[in-house]
């Protein structure tokens, strides 16, 4: 069986999702989304091992061999990434049951954890796979089930997010299928790797830079990049809270694992960051992400709205550090991808206790919660550290490989910059500390409670992992270095 | 040179056709009969890709030597499928817009939302 | 081309949902002209077809027309001219139209060419990439078609009211069959000529689905031509009458297994100690195992697909009625 883990990550939340329809009580279907969570999550520790040790892994898939058929290609990059997903995918879901109760009605819930596990295949599928054309597939995959479940929101408003976050992501894919298109007709091929040796003698044609073009224009409509992060805001804000620290976590990463796959691994390093001005752009449009969102998230007065800007602000910090080309800028936005997903994760998560407790997450209600809510809030604090990149959280650590990439390339401004931008997460998170902590409780919040413990299980893992990984960097550097350096050729 | 490229060109005027009226149409069904146009000129994109002068379908049958491309078929055969269920996925969420909102004119929306905040 | 202009600028729904469905059959004609036959096929049936008609339940109950754009488009305008100028720029070095000579036609195709009948035994060279070389594709297609259609089970779905008493059962008999009896005057041909096609377009749609393997056809296309009998059907006779035909949990059961044989089909192979969607070890004799394994997961397809288009149009036309009598009350 061990060798055909590769696909059986994929396998086994995609076929248990039509299985979901077969179980009756939404109880049972809870139960065993969560295992089938929880398999692909042990199924990623163990690719993860194998890769580490023994190199990529190649899987064949309908037993032709690539070009011909599709290949599933595993290296230390899509593992480590197969590990986050599967990971934040199985934690958030402890709190699934609970929090769904309150924010979906009673018949849909069958069918939320149906698109949840379609969802999650959708982005295994994703990143696993080594085919171009399968990639567009998987993402739509993902993509339907991800407007489906945003709009299973409460708030109307949910709708109208779904809506727009479907129109920009069908772009967004379309045109990704164009790029696709393009190469596949200067190269005749289909399959990342063989790819990758085909386009180097086309590379110099207007038909592969307007691929390239279209290629890395749609991943950016998926990732958020400013200023195409229009529909994140309010996706993140009126879906379902569970959705949300799902989403968060994993949604933008895959895109950002794509962009990574598609310049390094397929176009190459050196037609990627020289035919296009690549470095100057993502290095501007990145800065530009972090003070534009950072800012904005000053302003809000719905918490999930100020966490869904600094989302966008942290995605700002994971392209500059992608825009440094180096080895150690390659590591920060990998250990950057890991720390945010934990961190949003626990931060989204934590706004589903306080939602499922108070019905609203608006900053005015959060006065007093500091000490009716204490471990919830706690959490939120820790969390919000870990954003500015305070020492012992795990945002301090990518916080300081990216500032150690740009100046080993000789960039100040841009490290001073960084720093200003964390200067900036610290007024947005002092607002709701002030709040919570600072202001007597409203009237009317007499009877709150803190969250129960199908929460506070979850977040406090999330948390804590983001404290222990803040001060045990082995695993995370370990696995980002020897991703980054095999993806410049260096090393293995 | 130009005529075999005019069979590309017309292709890219009508998925421009089709984007512009998802971008500049405020009414969400209009925008999704775009969105359908755009898709279904990508595909006649990658079809015209597979197409081999002198050749036929892809079936093998007697005394037939030069045959079309049967990749890009099998691509967009997917290509097309995705699209429905796009489709009428928005179309979904359009008729519960239209429900929740009254309206299902962009600018009518965001004004009630405005008001909403 | 025209077809689209004219989109771009009528305000009349209706007619814009028509056009689109012209530019569908337009496109499916242009697709064989190109060889396509497979795929004019899907397009005819999905694209012109079943798209049109799904258009047209949405506007039943979003309302026809609309309003004039106020503000200069200036913006969308400037996008759309980048975007194609790229795009053009991008097509200077593209090999010309029809060249045998293309990359295309030289690398991975003439394998399936050539080669596609020793390795698979199937006439339909699209057919045999689309379900062995890339099955797994397929596979995914197959997964986004049921995740639509959860999609919208989950945001269209109305409760159904609870099992009914024998008076309650009663009464609806009578309710439907006065129905029937005043739509029995007004469309009287249409119901006798359709009760009688109905059996042919489903043997048609089996025939496309067994079919496939040696002419234009499959699961895809089989599904929705089924469908399209089930939606033809319900049309003119009623959603309760239909209803009472096909259940509504039976539907979703019947959607959830053509995955999930088709993904069979995938494990057993794992079992027998291959890769996923490795047919060879399905049977001794390799090709005997392809055809095995295209049949049944075309099967597998053309359930999903058909029960899919059906849950689809029934969400859809239950919502209508659901706010119709809404409406009336």
């Amino acid at each position: 069986m061990l060798i055909h883990l590769p696909i059986l990550q994929v396998i086994v939340p995609l076929m248990a999702a039509p299985l979901c329809l077969l179980l009756t009580r939404p109880r049972l279907v809870w139960l065993f989304t969560l295992i089938v969570s929880g398999l692909a999550f042990l199924i990623s520790c163990l690719l993860l091992q194998q890769v580490m040790t023994s190199g990529t892994i190649i899987y064949e898939l309908s037993g032709w061999e690539a070009p011909w058929g599709i290949e599933y290609r595993i290296d230390q990059l899509n593992a480590f990434l197969l590990l986050i997903i599967s990971a934040v995918s199985t934690v958030v879901l402890i709190a699934a049951d609970t929090s769904i109760k309150k924010e979906i009605p009673a018949d849909k819930h069958t069918f939320f954890y149906i698109l949840y596990l379609l969802s999650l295949a959708g982005m295994l599928g994703i990143v696993a796979t080594g085919d171009a054309f399968n990639v567009f597939v998987f993402l739509e995959i993902s993509s339907l089930s991800a407007y489906a479940l945003i709009a299973l929101g409460k708030d109307r408003r949910a709708l109208w997010a779904a809506y727009q976050y479907l129109i920009m992501g069908t772009i967004g894919a379309t045109f990704i299928l164009i790029g696709i298109g393009l190469m596949y007709q200067m190269t005749g091929t289909l399959n990342m790797h063989d790819l990758s040796m085909r386009l180097p003698e086309v590379e110099h044609t207007r038909t592969v830079f307007t691929a390239f073009a279209f290629i890395i224009v749609g991943i950016c409509l998926k990732l958020a990049l400013f200023p195409l992060h229009l529909w994140l805001p309010n996706a993140y804000a009126y879906a379902p809270s569970i959705v949300t620290a799902f989403f968060a976590a994993t949604a933008t990463k895959v895109a950002i694992y794509l962009l990574i796959r598609f310049t390094f691994s397929v176009f190459g390093l050196s037609f990627s960051f020289t035919a296009v001005p690549l470095q100057v752009l993502f290095l501007v449009l990145g800065l530009l992400g972090i003070f534009a969102a950072s800012m904005a998230a000053i302003y809000q007065k719905n918490i999930k709205h100020l966490f869904a800007y600094s989302s966008i602000a942290q995605i700002g910090y994971m392209i500059v550090g992608y825009s440094v080309s180096t080895t150690t800028g390659l590591m920060a936005t990998l250990l950057h991808l890991f720390n945010h997903a934990l961190m949003k994760s626990a931060l989204f998560l934590a706004l589903a206790a306080v939602m499922y407790r108070i019905g609203s997450v608006q900053l005015s209600q959060f006065q007093g919660l500091g000490r009716q809510m204490p471990l919830t809030m706690a959490a939120i604090v820790i969390g919000g550290l870990s954003l500015i990149g305070v020492p012992l959280t795990v945002g301090f650590v990518s916080k300081w490989y990216l500032i150690l990439a740009t100046l080993e390339n000789g960039w100040w401004p841009v490290a001073v910059l960084i720093l200003l931008g964390s200067l900036l997460a610290v007024v947005y998170v002092w607002r709701i500390v002030e709040v919570a902590y600072f202001k007597p409780p409203l009237a009317s919040s007499e009877s709150i409670e803190e969250a129960p413990l199908s929460f506070l299980i979850p977040i406090w893992i999330l948390v804590l992992a983001n404290i222990y990984f803040g001060i045990d960097t082995r695993l995370s550097v370990q696995v980002t270095q020897s991703a980054a350096q095999s993806l410049f050729g260096v090393g293995l | 040179m130009l005529m075999g490229l005019y069979n590309d060109w017309v292709v890219v005027v009508l998925m421009m056709v089709g984007f512009y009226i998802v971008i500049a149409h405020g009414n969400l069904i209009k925008k999704i009969v775009g969105l359908s146009i755009f898709q279904t000129s990508v595909f006649i994109f990658y079809i015209s890709m597979a197409k081999v002068e002198g050749g036929t379908a892809p079936i093998l049958a007697e005394g037939i030597s030069q045959y079309s491309n049967p990749l890009p078929h099998v691509l967009i055969l997917t290509a097309i499928v995705v699209g429905i269920a796009t489709t009428a996925l928005a179309l979904a969420l359009a008729v519960r817009i239209k429900e929740a909102y009254g309206s299902i004119e962009e600018e009518e929306i965001q004004k009630q939302d405005n008001l909403d905040c | 081309m025209g077809v689209a202009i004219a989109i771009v600028r009528m305000k009349d729904l209706f007619a814009v949902i028509m056009l689109s469905g012209i530019y569908g059959l337009l496109s499916a004609s242009f697709f064989v002209a190109m060889d396509a036959v497979d795929v004019a096929f899907t397009e005819a049936s999905v694209g012109a077809g079943i798209s049109t008609l799904l258009m047209l339940v949405a506007i039943s109950m979003t309302g026809r027309s609309e309003h004039p754009v106020r503000h200069k488009p200036v913006l969308a305008l400037v996008v759309v001219i980048v975007t194609g100028g790229l795009l053009i720029y991008g097509t200077l070095d593209m090999p010309y139209f029809g060249s045998a000579q293309a990359p295309v036609h030289q690398h991975v195709a003439p394998r399936y060419i050539n080669d596609s009948m020793q390795e698979v035994g199937v006439p339909n060279i699209v057919t045999s990439v689309l379900a062995s070389y890339r099955a797994f594709d397929t596979f995914g297609e197959v997964i986004v078609i049921f995740t639509a259609g959860m999609g919208i089970l989950a945001l269209l779905s109305v409760l159904r009211r609870p099992r009914k008493t024998a008076g309650d059962i009663a009464r609806d008999t009578a309710e439907i069959d006065s129905l029937n009896d005043s739509m029995h005057e007004q469309h009287l041909i249409l119901r006798i000529v359709s009760k009688m096609l109905l059996p042919f377009i489903m043997l048609f749609a089996l025939y496309v689905q067994f079919h496939g393997d040696f002419g234009p056809g499959g699961g895809f296309q089989a599904g929705v031509i089924f469908a399209a009998a089930i939606i033809l059907y319900t049309m003119l006779f009623g959603m309760s009458t239909a209803r009472r035909v096909i259940n509504q949990s039976f539907i979703q059961f019947l959607a959830a297994t053509g995955v999930l044989l088709y993904g069979s089909v995938g494990l057993v192979s794992l079992l027998n100690g291959k890769n996923f969607l490795d047919y060879s070890a399905l049977s001794a004799d390799p090709i005997a195992g392809q055809h095995l394994g295209i049949l049944l997961i075309e099967l597998g397809v053309g359930i999903t697909v058909a029960s899919v288009m059906i849950i689809i149009f029934f969400n859809f036309a239950g919502r209508r009625e659901n706010s119709q009598g809404n409406n009336k009350t």
